[in-house]
């Protein structure tokens, strides 16, 4: 089994601060592995205990980005891309799929790609999906439990607004998983010191079939953004004190649709 | 003792000072205030006050002096030892509604707070000012003044001591109704006799804290901890004195059994990042770089690997951090739930002492064909070691129980140790430590409590 996982580098903290263009301030503070990916690390992990074969990994950024390489190799990936090119800058939605879509064209034949269900900083959920059209795989969003794992299919659990949807997809195919399918397990020091001069494999537009610059970076980006800014967040609560709070609970969810009456 | 009890004249009095909507009698008292989270003797208070000043909590305790009512000072109940529990009735004063923070001092790095302000509102709030209050004991909805009385430690006592080295000063009201401070936001003080040193750990015996003033430290920007897998208990303790002894001080060093971790996941309903062993440690680091974080652990995991770690995992996320820590924080509460009753042994051994004693409390397990279940701070030498009661009959229990606690606060004397690391004495260790302690310095505890209390009204029948 030939399986690539993608992840990215993400700010350390949701307090983002933006610029005067709007853009995310990424240099000086902390950055991440997006939390979802390591969550298609540990189900890349998982299928691999049953299956054997090789994982890959790849991600797409400046040279730092190899740090979340680096942890991806002491959660104990095989093998490591980085797409990196001053001309893969500023891309959009739209140009970083088609950019990892060269990337894991150029890497191999992979029977299984996995991605988080979304990132963090710019929570789309649709650079999956849009690599996998520019792969022509099938794919499987929102995946919140691998049910059996086949020699030419996998069969997944899918989580739908208000049902659960179980699906069999053969292979080559792309999934991304929502938190919590497994629990990632941590980074190891003993990878870490084994690991501490493994190759990690660069790539760049000139490595990619398609050259055509138009396609990368900004100037493969339509995405216009107005606007950037943290989600409002909101403190207030109120207490209760006295008798008959279960009920008063019990309707307050429904007047505010947390929860509905059944007939 | 010859306290009086309440009568009608007694709650007009107390009404008058407090207003109709802060004072509770008789069945209006929540049983809540009967125990505390271990000790269960459901002895109620005749009358219960929430005082919201200095001057309100002065004013009663000075009517309960001259008419000989005791009194019981009590902030969130979390206590282990039954401190905060009216054994005599009487008057308890729930300190909870003071919980204001009333000045940080960004010069002086310290923090004026109110009695009933709870640990994770205090860290909470200084932290959202880069600063850091180090005494992290498990329970973090306890109160500040709970966790002077008991003088807290916590996990990161490893590095940065105990809650007595982090009260500056304190405004105090006296068994006589007195208003009095000690210490201050000095950072020295040779004045005379440490007073204030000696009511941190007093739990609530000699004053009734109104006021704290906390020091403060800049908050280290960077935490990361090591989960460390053994293939038994016996190899992860005894790598500790080598840990200690490499100087590379971590924040925390905590042991922990695979039962324990699969009962907090249970409790939790959240998995564990890693379930593969049988025994862990838990350290923790902090600094204030990548670097400086990453060279002080390497040195360490090194020192594990060596000392047959089956691995180290490293946590250095949020996530991460938390996936691992609330499980931690729910070592306790999960213990509890597994069963129908429990005690607890939280006795303080030297460092190096720590892996004999656990042992030994291993081997009590099948000497007494009991449940006996621990976790702790490895790194400071405190144990938190529960025997489970299940499914005995009451009699068994009781002897079972006192045949095990004999044993092991003996063993905790022998290996030089003290009979309560950071829970306390309460009324329920109390025949323990006069046990443990020498004839003179028991006396000299007792002198100590008639100078402040000569009528015995505050909080009688704790400690000694």
């Amino acid at each position: 089994m030939k399986t690539l996982v993608c992840i990215k580098q993400v700010p350390g903290t949701t307090e983002v601060k933006l610029d005067e263009n709007g853009n995310l301030i990424r240099s000086g503070i902390d950055s991440k592995m997006n939390p979802y990916d390591l969550y298609a690390i540990e189900s890349a992990l998982k299928i691999k205990e049953q299956m054997g074969g090789e994982i890959s990994v790849m991600t797409m950024g400046p040279p730092q980005a190899k740090e979340v390489i680096r942890e991806a190799y002491m959660m104990g990936l095989d093998k490591g891309y980085l797409l990196t090119d001053r001309r893969f800058a500023g891309a959009d939605v739209l140009a970083t799929s088609y950019t990892l879509s060269q990337g894991a064209y150029q890497a191999g034949d992979f029977d299984l790609i996995l991605c988080g269900k979304q990132t963090t900083d710019g929570d789309t959920a649709q650079v999956g999906p849009e690599m996998a059209e520019y792969l022509g795989i099938p794919h499987v969003a929102n995946v919140k439990a691998i049910v059996e794992v086949k020699e030419k299919s996998i069969i997944l659990e899918v989580e739908m607004p208000t049902t659960i949807q179980t699906v069999e997809v053969t292979y080559p195919c792309l999934i991304t998983v929502e938190k919590g399918i497994y629990q990632p397990r941590l980074p190891s020091y003993r990878l870490k010191k084994k690991t501490k001069y493994q190759e990690i494999i660069e790539l760049t537009l000139d490595n990619f079939k398609d050259k055509n610059e138009k396609r990368y970076g900004l100037s493969g980006s339509p995405t216009q953004v107005e606007e950037i800014f943290p989600p409002e967040q909101n403190t207030t609560s109120e207490r209760w004190e006295g008798e008959h709070l279960g009920t008063r609970l019990y309707d307050q969810l429904i007047d505010l649709k947390f929860i509905y009456k059944t007939k | 003792m010859n306290f009086k009890k309440i009568d009608q004249k007694d709650v007009d009095f107390l009404t008058s000072v407090v207003g109709e909507e802060r004072i509770f009698t008789g069945e209006g008292i929540s049983e809540d205030f009967g125990r505390d989270e271990l000790v269960g003797v459901n002895s109620m208070p005749e009358v219960l006050i929430e005082p919201i000043s200095t001057e309100e909590t002065s004013k009663i305790m000075k009517y309960a002096y001259e008419h000989n009512i005791p009194v019981t000072p009590r902030g969130q109940g979390t206590g282990l030892v039954g401190a905060s529990i009216a054994i005599y009735g009487g008057i308890m004063m729930n300190m909870s509604r003071m919980n204001n923070i009333l000045e940080l001092d960004e010069e002086n790095l310290t923090v004026t707070v109110e009695p009933g302000l709870l640990l994770m509102e205090l860290t909470k709030y200084v932290e959202s000012h880069d600063l850091f209050y180090p005494p992290d004991p498990g329970e973090k909805s306890a109160t500040l003044a709970g966790n002077i009385n008991t003088n807290a430690g916590g996990m990161r006592a490893v590095k940065y001591g105990v809650t007595r080295d982090y009260v500056r000063g304190m405004e105090l009201v006296l068994p006589n109704g007195e208003i009095m401070e000690v210490g201050g936001k000095i950072v020295k003080n040779s004045s005379g006799y440490g007073l204030k040193d000696l009511i941190v750990g007093s739990e609530g015996t000699l004053a009734i804290v109104t006021k704290a003033t906390l020091r403060l430290l800049p908050l280290p920007k960077k935490m990361i901890s090591l989960l460390v897998p053994f293939d038994k208990l016996e190899t992860a303790i005894e790598t500790v004195p080598k840990i200690i002894k490499s100087k590379n001080v971590p924040t925390a060093i905590e042991y922990m059994v695979k039962d324990t971790i699969m009962a907090s996941e249970e409790f939790l309903g959240k998995d564990f990042p890693d379930k593969s062993s049988d025994a862990y440690l838990l350290l923790s680091f902090d600094g204030n770089s990548k670097e400086e974080v990453e060279n002080a652990y390497e040195v360490v995991a090194d020192i594990c690997l060596e000392a047959g770690a089956i691995d180290v995992l490293i946590s250095e996320t949020q996530e991460r951090q938390e996936s691992i820590w609330s499980a931690r924080g729910a070592f306790l509460e999960a213990i509890k739930s597994s069963t129908t009753e429990m005690d607890e042994c939280d006795v303080v051994v030297p460092r190096n002492n720590i892996a004999e004693f656990v042992k030994y409390s291993n081997e009590l397990k099948n000497e007494f064909d009991i449940r006996i279940k621990s976790f702790g701070h490895a790194g400071d030498g405190n144990l938190h070691i529960y025997i489970l009661r299940d499914d005995l009959p009451e009699d068994i229990w009781k002897d079972k129980l006192d045949k095990v606690f004999q044993k092991l606060y003996d063993r905790a004397r022998e290996l030089k140790g003290q009979v309560s690391g950071e829970h306390g004495i309460g009324f329920a260790k109390k025949s323990y430590l006069e046990e443990s302690l020498s004839k003179e310095a028991f006396m000299i505890m007792k002198g100590i409590k008639s100078t402040f209390d000569p009528k015995g009204i505050l909080n009688p029948g704790k400690i000694s």
